[in-house]
C-alpha cells in the first residue's frame, strides 16, 4: 500500500484504539461504582491506547520509507551480472536509472543489456513486496499495540502519569528538531566539501583569482580541470551586498528616526506597516524587478552619461537588494531606538538640545550597539540573498569593484552548479557544497555576533 | 552678569542655525520614508503595468469546414489516419476565405502562422472525440499565435518587437477590423499548466504545486513547532542543552535559505533517496526553514498567557501538562496561528531552496499528488521570468500578482485573526 494511505489507515486504527478503550475503561470502572474510581479519567486511558497504537508503528514506517529505496537499490546493484557491475558512483547511478527506466517502462526492455532487463524485473518484485512488508508490519504493530494498551486498561494502573510523560517526549523531540536540522546542515555541507578537496586543493579555492567550474567531458579536452578559486565570488558578494548596505543602512536607519521621532500617529500606523511589506514580498518578485527593470534602466542611464554598462550589472542587483533590507534595518533600529530610556531623552531636551541634537548626540550613541547589531543582521540576509543575484547578476565570475560591470556570486553559483542533473561526484557538484559552507560560516559569525550585541544591549536598558 | 548676558547672546545667535540643521534632519528622515514608499510603489506599479496583459488572451474565431479530402482524412477514429492527416488544412482555408488574395503556398503558410501551434490539435482531439462532426463547418476560436498576440497587445511599446513580417502585420489589421481576432479574458493562465507557448501556458499547475507543498509544510511545520515551544517555554529545565537548542533556533531562522536547499538535496534526496521535484521533499525542506519563525512567535504567545491563569488551574489541582494544554494553548492558539500564517507565507513566497531539489523541472501535467513532479508559484515566475520568448514576461509579471493576492490574503488573515482574537490581558 502507498504510504499516502498508509497513513490515514494509521489515524484510523488509533482512533479506534481510542474509541474501545474509552468504551472498556468504562466497563471497567462500572462494577467499581462510576469512573471515579479509576486511577485517571477515561479519556487517559484512550489517549494511552491511541499512543500505543499509532507511534510505534509511525516510527517504522517513517523509517522504513526512509531507507527502502537504498535498501533496494543495494540488493539490485548486488545481483547484477559481474560484467554490468558498476565500478564507479557515476556509473552506479546511470545503471540505477535505466534500471528504474525500465521498471517504468519508460524504455523498452529489448534495448538493454539482459542484465538490467532481469534487474528491472528485480526492482518491481521487491518493490512491490516491501510494500506489501511494509504495510502488513506497520498495521500489525499498530494493532497490537492498541490492543495491549487496551488490556492494560486496569483501575490501578495510572494512565495520565504515562500518556503525560509520552506527550513531554514527544514534545521534547520536536524542540530536538532545531538541533537535527543544524546537525544535518552541517554533517551534508562538511561531507560534501571534504570530497571536494579531495579534488581540489585548499590553497586553490581559498586564493585561486579564476572560477570556471566547467568540467569536461573529455579528459583531453582543453580546460578540463575546471577552475576553483573563490576570491571574484567573494569579491563579486561583497560588492553587491556592500552596494545593498549603502542603500539600506541610510534609508532604513533614518526611516527608523522619523518614525519614531518625529513622525505622529497617524503617519506612524500608515508608513510602518506599508515599509514592512517589502520584506514581505517575494525575493523573485525583487529579482524580476531587478532583472527585467532596474538594470535595463541604469544600462540607458549610464549609455546616456556616456559609460559602459552591462545588462546585468552589480549595481541593478545591490539597489534592488537594499531596497528589500531596508525593513530589516529600520524596523530593528526602531526597537532599539525605541528602547532607549525616556529619561535620557527628557534629560537632554531640558537643557535645551534640538530635537535632532538629542538624537545625534545621545539616543544615537546610547543605541549604536543595537543598531549595529541590526546592520550585521541585514548584511547577512544581503550575503545569503539567492534570487535577486540567480535573476539579476549574471554568472561571469569577475574580479572588479566596478559596479557597472557584471558579477557572480557565491549563491549564485551554488544554484547554477545545482540546477538541473548532475552527478554526485564531480567537482563541480562538490564546489557548490563548499561554497555553502562557506557561506554558512560567514552567516553564522555575522548572526552569532549580532544576536549577541543586540541582547547584550538590550539587558543594559531592561 | 556681562558673562552670562554674552552666553545668552550666543546661545541665540546661534538659535537661527540650530533650527535650520533641526528642519534639515527632519527632511532627511521624510526623504527616506518617502524613498522607501516610493520604491514600493514603483515595483508594484512597474509589476501591474507589465503584467496586466498576461490577464488577456488574444482568440481567433474561424468558420472552419472540416473536409475530409482536404485534410486526407476519411475515419477519425482511425489512429493511423490521424497521424498522416492535415489538420492545419482547415485552417489555412479558412484564413484563405477571410483574406482572398493569398494564392500561393509560401503565403498561405504564413497565414496560417497566425494561429497557434495547438491549433491543428485542437481540430483533431475535437474529431476524435466527435467523428460525426467530419464534413461538417463549425465555429472554432483558437488561441493566436504568440506573435501575434504581442503584435495586438503590444504594438505601440518599444519594450516588445514585433517579429510578424508586414504581410501579416496587415493581415492581422484586417483581421482585427473584421472582428476575427479578439482580446478576451485569459482563462488559459487559470486552466492549465506550463507550455512552451507563451499563449498556452497557465498556472494552474504552479497553485495546485504550491497548494501540495504548503500542504505539507503545513502538517509539518505547525504542530513540531507549536510543541517545541511548549517544551522550551513550560517544560525545559534549565540547563546547557536547553540553552544551545535556543541558540539553535535563533540561527536558524537567519540562515540563508539556499542552505536548506542544500540539507533537503543532500539528506532527503541524497540519503533517504527520496525523489527530485516532489511537493513532499519541497514542504519538508521548507517546513525545515519556517519552524523558527513558528517556534519564536509561537513562544511569544505562550509567554502573553498571564501567570495567574497557570496559578489558578494549578490551585484546583490541575498537572502541570493539564495546565498548558486545558488553559495555557488554547489562550495562546491566536498567537501561534498568527506568527504561523505568517511563516507560512513566507515559505509560499520561497524559491531558491526549491531550485536545488529539482522544483525547476517543466512541467505540463497538474501535479495529482504529493509524489508527482510538481512546480511552485514563485519557480514558476522564474523559470517565465529567464524564459527567452517574450510573451513569457507578461505571464511572468500576472504570476506575480497571483502570487502577492495569495500573499496578501494570508498576511490580512493572519493581522484579522490577531484583531479578532488575541486578547490583552
Amino acid at each position: 500500500m502507498q504510504t499516502a494511505n498508509l497513513l490515514p489507515l494509521i489515524l484510523v486504527l488509533a482512533l479506534v484504539a481510542y474509541g474501545l478503550a474509552y468504551m472498556r475503561s468504562r466497563a471497567v470502572a462500572a462494577p467499581l461504582g462510576g469512573i471515579r474510581n479509576l486511577k485517571a479519567l477515561p479519556f487517559y486511558y484512550a489517549a494511552r491506547a491511541s499512543l500505543w497504537c499509532g507511534i510505534p508503528a509511525l516510527i517504522v514506517l517513517a523509517a522504513w520509507v526512509g531507507f527502502e529505496g537504498r535498501v533496494i537499490q543495494g540488493i539490485v546493484l548486488a545481483t547484477l551480472p559481474p560484467e554490468l557491475i558498476p565500478t564507479s558512483p557515476g556509473q552506479a547511478s546511470l545503471t540505477l536509472s535505466q534500471i528504474s527506466n525500465v521498471a517504468a517502462g519508460k524504455l523498452n526492455p529489448d534495448f538493454v543489456p539482459e542484465g538490467i532487463a532481469g534487474a528491472a524485473s528485480l526492482l518491481e518484485t521487491l518493490r512491490s513486496n516491501s510494500a506489501t512488508f511494509k504495510t502488513v508490519l506497520v498495521l500489525l504493530i499498530a494493532v497490537l499495540g492498541g490492543t495491549f494498551a487496551w488490556f492494560r486498561v486496569m483501575p490501578q494502573v495510572n494512565a495520565r502519569v504515562s500518556v503525560e510523560a509520552t506527550l513531554r517526549r514527544i514534545f521534547f523531540v520536536c524542540a530536538a528538531v532545531a538541533v537535527l536540522t543544524t546537525v544535518g546542515i552541517v554533517f551534508s555541507v562538511i561531507l560534501e566539501t571534504i570530497r571536494f578537496f579531495g579534488k581540489v586543493s585548499f590553497v586553490d579555492f581559498f586564493f585561486g583569482a579564476n572560477w570556471s567550474p566547467q568540467t569536461a567531458l573529455r579528459a583531453d579536452q582543453v580546460g578540463a580541470d575546471g577552475s576553483f578559486g573563490m576570491i571574484p565570488l567573494f569579491t563579486g558578494t561583497l560588492l553587491i551586498s556592500a552596494i545593498a548596505l549603502l542603500v539600506a543602512v541610510p534609508v532604513g536607519l533614518l526611516s527608523a528616526i522619523y518614525l519614531s521621532e518625529y513622525a505622529n500617529k497617524k503617519v506612524r500606523a500608515i508608513a510602518k506597516p506599508l515599509l514592512e511589506m517589502l520584506s514581505g514580498v517575494p525575493t523573485v518578485v525583487y529579482g524580476f524587478f531587478a532583472a527585467l527593470t532596474v538594470a535595463p534602466f541604469i544600462r540607458d542611464l549610464a549609455e546616456t552619461i556616456g559609460l559602459e554598462a552591462s545588462s546585468q550589472s552589480a549595481l541593478a542587483a545591490g539597489l534592488v537588494m537594499g531596497i528589500m533590507i531596508i525593513p530589516f534595518v529600520s524596523s530593528l533600529s526602531d526597537d532599539v531606538i525605541n528602547a532607549v530610556p525616556q529619561t535620557l531623552r527628557d534629560g537632554s531636551l531640558a537643557l535645551g538640545a534640538t530635537q535632532s541634537e538629542t538624537m545625534k548626540n545621545v539616543i544615537f550613541p546610547a543605541a549604536l550597539p543595537g543598531i549595529m547589531g541590526g546592520i550585521l543582521l541585514a548584511a547577512s540576509r544581503a550575503i545569503g540573498e539567492t534570487m535577486i543575484v540567480v535573476m539579476a547578476a549574471g554568472l561571469a565570475a569577475n574580479l572588479t569593484a566596478n559596479p557597472l560591470e557584471t558579477v557572480t556570486t557565491v549563491t549564485v553559483q551554488i544554484a547554477t552548479l545545482l540546477v538541473g542533473d548532475q552527478e554526485f561526484d564531480s567537482a563541480k557538484t562538490l564546489a557548490a557544497f563548499a561554497l555553502g559552507l562557506m557561506l554558512f560560516i560567514v552567516t553564522l559569525i555575522l548572526n552569532v555576533i549580532a544576536l549577541k550585541i543586540v541582547r547584550k544591549y538590550r539587558e543594559q536598558y531592561d | 552678569m556681562t558673562d552670562q548676558r554674552s552666553q545668552a547672546e550666543i546661545v541665540r545667535q546661534s538659535l537661527k542655525r540650530r533650527y535650520r540643521k533641526e528642519r534639515r534632519f527632519r527632511l532627511y528622515g521624510m526623504t527616506a520614508i518617502v524613498i522607501a514608499l516610493a520604491s514600493l510603489f514603483i515595483l508594484f506599479a512597474d509589476i501591474i503595468g507589465k503584467g496586466y496583459t498576461g490577464f488577456i488572451k488574444t482568440t481567433i474565431t474561424l468558420e472552419v469546414t472540416l473536409d475530409s479530402e482536404a485534410m486526407y482524412l476519411d475515419d477519425p477514429t482511425d489512429a493511423d489516419q490521424r497521424s498522416m492527416a492535415d489538420f492545419n488544412a482547415p485552417i489555412i482555408n479558412a484564413l484563405s476565405d477571410l483574406i482572398p488574395g493569398v494564392e500561393n503556398r509560401a503565403a498561405q503558410r504564413e497565414l496560417s502562422r497566425l494561429v497557434g501551434s495547438y491549433g491543428a490539435s485542437q481540430i483533431r482531439d475535437m474529431l476524435r472525440a466527435n467523428p460525426e462532426l467530419l464534413n461538417t463547418t463549425q465555429t472554432m476560436t483558437f488561441l493566436a499565435h504568440d506573435r501575434v498576440s504581442v503584435y495586438v497587445k503590444h504594438a505601440d511599446n518599444p519594450n516588445y518587437s514585433i517579429r510578424l513580417s508586414e504581410q501579416q502585420q496587415a493581415w492581422v489589421d484586417e483581421l482585427v477590423e473584421k472582428g476575427v481576432i479578439e482580446t478576451s479574458f485569459n482563462d488559459v493562465l487559470f486552466s492549465s499548466g506550463d507550455s512552451r507557448e507563451p499563449s498556452n501556458a497557465g498556472i494552474l499547475g504552479a497553485v495546485v504545486g504550491s497548494l501540495l507543498t504548503m500542504v505539507v509544510t503545513l502538517v509539518i511545520a505547525f504542530p513540531v513547532g507549536v510543541a517545541a515551544a511548549i517544551y522550551l517555554e513550560e517544560f525545559a529545565p534549565q540547563n546547557r542543552f536547553t540553552d544551545f537548542i535556543e541558540v539553535n533556533i535563533n540561527n536558524l531562522a537567519a540562515v540563508p535559505s539556499i542552505i536548506f536547499g542544500l540539507l533537503g538535496l543532500a539528506v532527503f534526496i541524497g540519503l533517504f533517496g527520496m525523489p527530485r521535484s516532489v511537493p513532499v521533499v519541497g514542504g519538508l525542506v521548507l517546513a525545515l526553514m519556517t519552524l523558527p519563525t513558528i517556534i519564536i512567535s509561537s513562544r511569544a504567545a505562550i509567554k502573553s498567557v498571564p501567570p495567574s491563569i497557570r496559578e489558578a488551574a494549578e490551585g484546583i489541582g490541575a498537572s502541570k501538562m493539564q495546565v498548558v494544554l486545558h488553559h495555557v494553548l488554547p489562550l495562546a492558539m491566536p498567537g501561534m496561528l498568527t506568527g504561523s500564517i505568517i511563516g507560512m507565507a513566507q515559505a509560499l513566497g520561497e524559491t531558491a531552496p526549491l531550485l536545488l531539489i529539482g522544483m525547476v523541472a517543466f512541467i505540463v501535467e497538474i501535479p495529482d499528488g504529493f509524489f508527482s513532479s510538481a512546480t511552485v508559484l514563485p519557480v514558476q515566475v522564474y523559470l517565465w521570468a529567464t524564459s527567452a520568448e517574450q510573451g513569457f514576461i507578461e505571464l511572468a509579471s500576472a504570476g506575480i500578482m497571483i502570487l502577492l493576492t495569495f500573499l496578501i490574503s494570508m498576511n490580512a488573515l493572519a493581522i484579522w485573526l490577531r484583531k479578532r482574537l488575541e486578547r490583552r490581558w
